[in-house]
């Protein structure tokens, strides 16, 4: 079984609901506490939701400098796979492992409500067993979650597929950049989710462990969590420290 | 070893969106201010450095405004030297 850490922060409040997802797609999921300095031979890591250090300065920021992250970062540096999720965004943003930051949101409110998101490529760890464009309906919970990049970076990330989710409406057409009902936070370009270069590095606002289970409305994010568990499992079966290129397939 | 106290002033940078900035614009017509513009909310950290010189102790907070305090591609910020002595009743 493929084991798949989930980082706890003082704050973290998601990690639980991401322990129970990744179990619903095969993981063994372990917790990974913020002061420990190695990842417990893990073949992913997830940073969760939650307001890690009490948001305290800017979210993520002193998140940034625990021990955890340290080995985090060698890690990621390796090519081991990692996923932001909201809080965990940000906290990547904030370590410089993804582009970008996200500021408050446009409309000043925090925004807790479901949201459609349409994965930009098909490709990528995060990705590989979406299958088709169609909206992802998820909730976002964040007042930080505006995304932004400047010009020459978001045309980059536009050039070089980093780009992993945009918000969409119902109907999937993509959302407009000032905030709108389908982009609420007002992220530029309607970016919800990129991955950095190499990509093994990816993070997005909405929730997919809070949409793993019809029960709660929607099982939409669980291709997410599966797509990374199935990479991770295979990351694992070339072994830890091959650092090999981890796109699915060409672009 | 000699005690300097700093503070660094963080705003948004220039172009940025300042959503704070501009509600708390938005409500000076509240107040009945006018002619009032450029609204910008940022953050304060004040600072007490231990070190040999105040140019040491300066580095030393430059790294930290420029690592912890302010994130680069979204704010700035400069440094101000707080005299500790001042406003002390003697």
């Amino acid at each position: 079984m493929t084991r798949v850490g989930v980082v706890v922060f003082p704050g973290s409040n998601c990690d639980r609901d991401t322990l129970r997802g990744l179990e619903l797609v095969g993981a063994e999921a372990v917790p990974l506490w913020h002061e420990q300095g190695s990842l417990d031979g893990v073949a992913a890591v997830v940073l969760p939701g939650g307001f890690a250090y009490g948001d305290y300065l800017r979210a993520g920021v002193i998140a940034r400098f625990s021990p955890v992250m340290r080995a985090v970062s060698a890690f990621a540096g390796e090519g081991g796979l990692v996923l932001g999720i909201c809080n965990g965004f940000q906290v990547l943003a904030e370590a410089g492992l993804v582009p970008g930051a996200l500021l408050r949101n446009r409309g000043l409110r925090f925004l807790g409500r479901d949201v459609r998101i349409s994965a930009q490529r098909f490709d990528t760890p995060f990705t590989a067993l979406i299958g088709d464009s169609r909206p992802l309906r998820m909730p976002i919970a964040h007042g930080e979650g505006c995304y932004f990049a400047d010009e020459a970076t978001l045309d980059g990330l536009e050039s070089d597929g980093q780009v992993l989710f945009r918000y969409v409406d119902a109907d999937g057409r993509l959302a407009g950049t000032e905030a709108d009902a389908a982009n609420p936070n007002g992220s530029m370009r309607a970016i919800a989710g990129v991955m950095n270069a190499r990509g093994n590095v990816a993070g997005l606002m909405p929730h997919p462990e809070r949409a793993s289970d019809r029960l709660l409305g929607s099982d939409d994010g669980l291709p997410i969590l599966r797509s990374l568990v199935e990479a991770a499992a295979r990351a694992d079966q070339r072994g830890a420290s091959a650092a090999q290129p981890v796109l699915v397939g060409a672009r | 070893m000699s005690e300097f106290r700093f503070a660094v002033n963080v705003l948004p940078k220039d172009g940025i969106l300042d959503p704070q900035g501009r509600a708390v614009e938005g409500s000076l017509g509240h107040l009945g201010v006018e002619g009032v513009s450029g609204v910008r909310v940022g953050r304060r950290v004040e600072l007490t450095v231990e070190a040999a010189t105040e140019v040491e102790a300066r580095a030393t907070v430059e790294r930290l405004a420029g690592e912890l305090f302010a994130n680069p591609l979204i704010e700035s910020y400069a440094i101000e030297w707080v005299d500790i002595h001042a406003g002390v009743a003697g």
